[in-house]
């Protein structure tokens, strides 16, 4: 098997992450996609903060700016923040419930890789005449009235890497639901798991309406349809509502998984189980179930009348309950602990009154009729850059410390780690609290400029400073990376030396069939648990025995690879006699692929006994 | 147990569709998958409700309940009703592991499934040529393709998938390798009859109603 | 302690004044309310944060003494708590009944702000403004008076304005912050809502509101402002009197007026309006009616309203609106053609 050989040539590297079905490496896959998606996003960021710094701005054009505010957004919602957090998911879940594997090995590369290839077709509008720009939620009649392939990009794109985050979601429910080591009960399961599980549930149901409106959406701008030309009888709305049934559990698709991170941050440098757990998870549960009822809150100005408005104005406040209840659990997570304050800690900590901003303009947002004042200003802007920036991007720092060493086998520089950190935070709240009052003084969301005399350009140039802290924090973590992959100092299993779940129990990192033997999961925090009764590792829940392991195969990145060709046709429909044929041959690649891969039988191969034996006589290598 | 290890039918598992854990996990994810299917039927089906009968011009252009005639409709429904029975006869022959039957049932079942996609076609280009109702005229006849037409799609897909696995299984016989994927591929065509049932009613009967 | 308390009071000062200076402009902020709507609104903001407040105060004191008094001094293990179920009701139960206080003021709101019955009823006295938002510049039709402006809007104070609202290209928003929350503008369908104009804020306020556009609608969203005179009841009937009595386009009244005018009538009155009657349907209005141009603030919404701007907008629109429907539609104008043409506009007055 590949991953035995130590010393590899570059070509060969490459190509075992091509073909990767490993769960481990295409969390690499998904943290270094992710990594280099969310610096294209923070440019855009960094681009959006400059032109806004002084009114009447010619940093860029208008148009140019609508392109970077959607692509700013897109890049950092479906292609940073998702994968990032699928790249966690793909390396720490597993482990956490005591699998060798993921239930699909296959189809799990295969999510990658349409999401990749996804990525790269949406950004590839940069260079083939123009970015989508009708900002990330692409209104239909915008969208419908904009010129130039921008926003065919964005349909396209999106329905590809969509299909992959979808293929992914349900990926990590079958594990979940039926790879857990012998004695690992749902209610034993580690928060993280647990929230990977509730997010996948709402990727299942949530993405499938994004893929109809994007289906609609491309086919009338290019089949000529006319579900959103009203003169033909269609109407933008419908658009609306498919985008936000998908766009608001999209947010607990990302925070969930966030707070998952925090809990496991929390719980490890406190050295205390998390305070009530049971409730931890009820509260998870019903705030994915809750994220359904409440997408019309995004609309409450479309006109959809008092009885809608009021109804989904309750059931929105209704979701700051379960939230509190997590809130307050962490902090009683910390009472009475040991609290210790590493990088990742520092994160988690700032974690909770950055996001109790974002929960509490939540609620004022969920009053319908206040609403009328804040919705489409700047407000809002704060409002979700509070959620995102400091929920979910907080927990991607915290997690990328946290699991580092796990994933790479080599711990980041705490000191810099730090710097980040406090540049960040620094950077992070005097970019975005002023933002709260510029909505309020009038300032609308989405503006290429203003004109002075408002009172907006002070805090305007505040918020573009702030910015430039939160670039500088970006470049320390850079800096830190690249430092530490030099250094290269190789950790033990347990490097916090807190760790509390089971993939402390494995070497960093861990060896590509996972565990020897399936631990035996004694309660919650199984690891915790042996250490505490002075044991160095997990009891075996088997014999020592042959292990089944899936071959890799180059399949999933062709069949990506054929929607990306199929999707070049589709843009250029009407436009080049070729494009049909282009559609074609791509879709023939993808079904190809498909039809190689059910009639070819993959039995996958098996590590046997002997070898294992080996391997402990030489220590775990990877 | 080996996936494609020789069975017999002594030897044959009660629940051959999850015997392997490869087997059982394919079992669920398709039922999760078959989830999302739901969602996304579901949104179709309400975007179809929103611009039923939404043209623009109306008196002129034809409405549902000039379009749809109870006989095609009813006879298309029985066809792939009555292929979800042979399913079900076919999966029943694969748990007793009789591959010459479940192939048998299962020929029927495409067969059915064929003449429910000719009478589709029939009906489309009927639409077309006599009503001049098109994916382009207006955004009911968007609506009615897409939701009627994404259903045919995953009939055609159906009927490839199932047509696929008989020939490559035609000489090797059941083993716990490929059970998995007959059960599969019939669960799937389970649904898209469950899904025309509601494109039964709710697109042909209320649209007949008015 | 003194010296704490002494700090104490410092940073209240300071938050107080920042609160005092940090309310915006009064003809825009929605924190400088300045009438019914706004007012309600500007309530509904100012519970909901004293109470948000108070939850942050407590998480504040927990998570500070965390701080303080739980950092990792020796090596110890402390007690694994699973939880308590008192502590755990206390934080599911709190919060529901604060949420309670926020949502039944808000649902009363709700209701009130989306009652229109006035306007549908027939012959009613009430003010109804039929808003018709255009890929940036916005059209304002008194039907009951038979008028149409466009860019400024004028109202009345101390009483209910109704309003209309459709988009006629791509969605857009309509919002004037200082008065009220806003409404879209559908391409699908009318909105209905109400707004009030206080007369005596409005005179702070310079009696001269800032309108905004607030849903983004293409590369000069931003630029797409309006303005909303307020004037008493009385003014605004003469004010409707004075734009009826336009019945045909204004005689100019200078030599270069005249030549403005016919430059305009060659060039320019293919979209654009001089009489305010509303003949046409809404969708054949294809640009701002200039019955009252002169009365203006702005000229297309944003610049100050003299001829040199005018001349500039004219001269090359693309630079000012990106993505305007006014560019190329005329033919390129001389530099004293311009001067004609802003002499002709500039005179089209309807007040005194």
């Amino acid at each position: 098997m590949s991953t035995y050989a130590q010393k590899k040539g570059f070509g060969a590297t490459v190509w075992d992450f091509l073909t990767t079905v490993d769960h481990k490496k295409i969390a690499i896959l998904y943290l270094l996609a992710g990594g280099i998606f969310f610096v294209v996003g923070g440019l855009e960021a960094v681009f959006i903060r400059i032109q806004l710094a002084v009114p009447n701005n010619d940093f860029v054009s208008a148009g140019a700016f609508n392109e970077i505010i959607t692509m700013h957004g897109t890049t950092m919602i479906f292609l940073a923040a998702m994968p990032i957090l699928f790249g966690f998911m793909n390396a720490v879940m597993p482990l956490q419930i005591g699998a060798r594997d993921v239930a699909f090995p296959f189809l799990n590369a295969l999510g990658f890789w349409l999401f990749f290839f996804g990525g790269v077709f949406l950004n590839l509008s940069w260079f083939l005449g123009g970015a989508p720009d009708a900002g990330w939620t692409s209104y239909a009649s915008l969208a419908i009235h904009s010129k130039g392939h921008g926003i065919d990009f964005y349909v396209l794109g999106l329905q590809i890497s969509g299909l992959g985050t979808l293929i992914g979601g349900i990926n990590f429910l079958a594990t979940i639901i039926n790879m857990r080591a012998p004695g690992m009960t749902y209610m034993r399961m580690p928060l993280f798991t647990w929230t990977t599980f509730v997010a996948s549930a709402l990727i299942l149901f949530a993405f499938p309406p994004l893929t109809v409106g994007l289906v609609l959406m491309m086919f009338d701008r290019m089949f000529g349809s006319n579900f959103f030309v009203v003169a033909n009888g269609g109407n933008t709305v419908i658009w609306e509502h498919l985008f936000w049934i998908f766009g608001h559990p999209e947010v607990y698709i990302l925070v969930l998984p966030a707070f998952g991170i925090f809990s496991e941050i929390f719980s490890t440098f406190s050295r205390k189980r998390l305070f009530g757990y049971s409730s931890m998870v009820f509260a998870t549960v019903l705030i994915g179930f809750l994220g359904f009822m409440v997408w019309a809150h995004h609309m409450f100005t479309t006109g959809l009348g008092p009885v809608a408005n009021a109804i989904f104005a309750v059931a929105t406040m209704a979701i700051g309950v379960p939230t509190g209840i997590k809130i307050f659990n962490w902090l009683f997570t910390m009472w009475g602990g040991s609290v210790k304050f590493t990088a990742p800690m520092h994160w988690a900590f700032a974690f909770i009154p950055s996001f109790i901003m974002g929960g509490v303009t939540g609620v004022m947002l969920a009053a319908a009729a206040a609403d009328y004042q804040y919705h489409d200003t700047y407000f809002v802007v704060a409002h979700f850059h509070y959620v995102i920036v400091g929920g979910v991007v907080f927990s991607i720092f915290a997690g990328t410390t946290y699991w580092w060493p796990k994933i790479f086998g080599t711990m980041l520089n705490e000191t810099l780690g730090k710097i980040t950190f406090w540049l960040f935070f620094i950077g992070f709240h005097m970019t975005f609290f002023i933002q709260h009052f510029l909505g309020l003084w009038g300032m609308p969301r989405r503006v290429f400029t203003y004109l002075p005399g408002q009172g907006f350009d002070t805090a305007n140039m505040i918020s573009s400073i702030g910015a430039l802290f939160m670039s500088l924090g970006v470049i320390a973590l850079l800096i830190n990376v690249v430092v530490t992959s030099v250094k290269n100092v190789k950790v033990g299993d347990d490097p916090w030396g807190d760790g509390r779940t089971l993939e402390w129990s494995i070497s960093s990192p861990p060896p590509f069939y996972n565990f020897k033997q399936l631990p035996l999961v004694r309660g919650l925090d199984a690891f915790w648990i042996e250490k505490m009764e002075g044991k160095k590792g997990m009891i075996p829940a088997e014999p020592l025995g042959d292990i089944h392991m899936p071959n890799a195969s180059f399949l999933p990145f062709i069949m990506a690879m054929g929607l990306f060709i199929a999707a070049f046709g589709a843009l250029y429909h009407g436009e080049h006699s070729w494009s049909i044929l282009v559609i074609i041959i791509g879709l023939l690649v993808t079904f190809g692929a498909m039809f190689v891969r059910s009639v070819k039988d993959d039995h996958g191969f098996h590590i046997h006994k002997e070898e294992l034996m080996d391997d402990n006589d030489k220590g775990v290598k990877a | 147990m080996h996936a494609e290890e020789k069975l017999t039918y002594e030897t044959w598992p009660a629940e051959p569709e999850k015997s392997t854990l490869e087997a059982k996990n394919k079992f669920l994810g398709f039922w999760l998958f078959l989830g999302g299917e739901t969602v996304l039927f579901a949104s179709l089906f309400a975007t179809y409700l929103a611009l039923k009968d939404k043209v623009p011009n109306p008196g002129e252009a034809a409405l549902a309940k000039d379009l749809f005639e109870l006989p095609l409709t009813f006879v298309a429904t029985m066809l792939l009703l009555t292929s979800s029975l042979t399913s079900v006869y076919a999966m029943y022959q694969m748990k007793n592991f009789q591959f010459k039957k479940m192939m048998l049932w299962l020929g029927i079942t495409v067969l059915l499934g064929l003449g429910f996609l000719g009478l589709e076609v029939y009906e489309f280009n009927h639409y077309v040529h006599e009503y001049h109702h098109t994916f382009t005229s207006s955004a009911f006849g968007s609506a009615f393709y897409t939701l009627v037409g994404f259903h045919g799609g995953h009939v055609t897909f159906g009927l490839a998938w199932i047509l696929t696995l008989m020939i490559r299984n035609a000489k090797r016989g059941l083993n716990l390798y490929n059970a998995p994927k007959f059960y599969v591929a019939s669960l799937y065509w389970h649904f898209i009859d469950v899904v025309w049932v509601f494109i039964f009613t709710v697109v042909y009967l209320m649209g007949m109603v008015g | 302690m003194k010296r704490l308390a002494k700090w104490r009071l410092i940073s209240i000062f300071a938050i107080l004044t920042l609160i005092l200076s940090g309310c915006g402009e009064p003809f825009l902020s929605a924190l400088k309310p300045a009438g019914e709507v706004a007012d309600m609104q500007y309530d509904l903001m100012k519970l909901s944060t004293f109470i948000m407040v108070g939850v942050i105060l407590v998480v504040v004191i927990i998570f500070v003494t965390v701080f303080i008094r739980f950092r990792r001094k020796d090596d110890t293990i402390p007690k694994q708590v699973e939880g308590s179920h008192k502590l755990e009701i206390i934080w599911t139960v709190i919060p529901i009944l604060l949420l309670l206080i926020l949502a039944v003021p808000t649902v009363a709101a709700t209701f009130k702000l989306a009652d229109v019955d006035q306007m549908d009823k027939k012959n009613t006295k009430a003010l109804v403004i039929n808003v018709r938002s255009h890929l940036y510049w916005w059209d304002f039709e008194y039907p009951n008076q038979k008028i149409v402006t466009s860019q400024e809007l004028v109202v009345p104070t101390d009483e209910k304005v109704y309003f209309n609202l459709k988009s006629l290209d791509v969605k857009h928003s309509f919002w004037i912050p200082a008065v009220g929350g806003k409404m879209d503008t559908n391409t699908d369908n009318e909105n209905k809502f109400w707004l009030e104009f206080d007369a005596k804020r409005a005179n702070e306020a310079g009696n001269l509101f800032y309108g905004k556009c607030a849903e983004l609608c293409g590369p000069s969203h931003a630029l797409m402002d309006f303005k909303v005179k307020a004037m008493s009841r009385d003014d605004f009937d003469t004010w409707v009197k004075s734009m009826q009595n336009v019945k045909e386009a204004q005689k100019a009244n200078t030599d270069l007026a005249a030549e403005g005018q016919e430059i305009f009538n060659n060039s320019c009155i293919g979209c654009h309006a001089v009489t305010p009657s509303n003949q046409m349907p809404d969708t054949a209005r294809q640009a701002p009616n200039l019955t009252n141009f002169g009365d203006r603030s702005r000229v297309a919404g944003i610049l100050d309203h003299n001829k040199e701007e005018l001349k500039n907008w004219i001269r090359d629109p693309e630079k000012y609106k990106p993505g305007n429907m006014m560019t190329n539609k005329y033919p390129e104008m001389s530099e004293d053609q311009l001067d004609a043409l802003a002499e002709y506009l500039m005179g089209l007055k309807v007040q005194q």
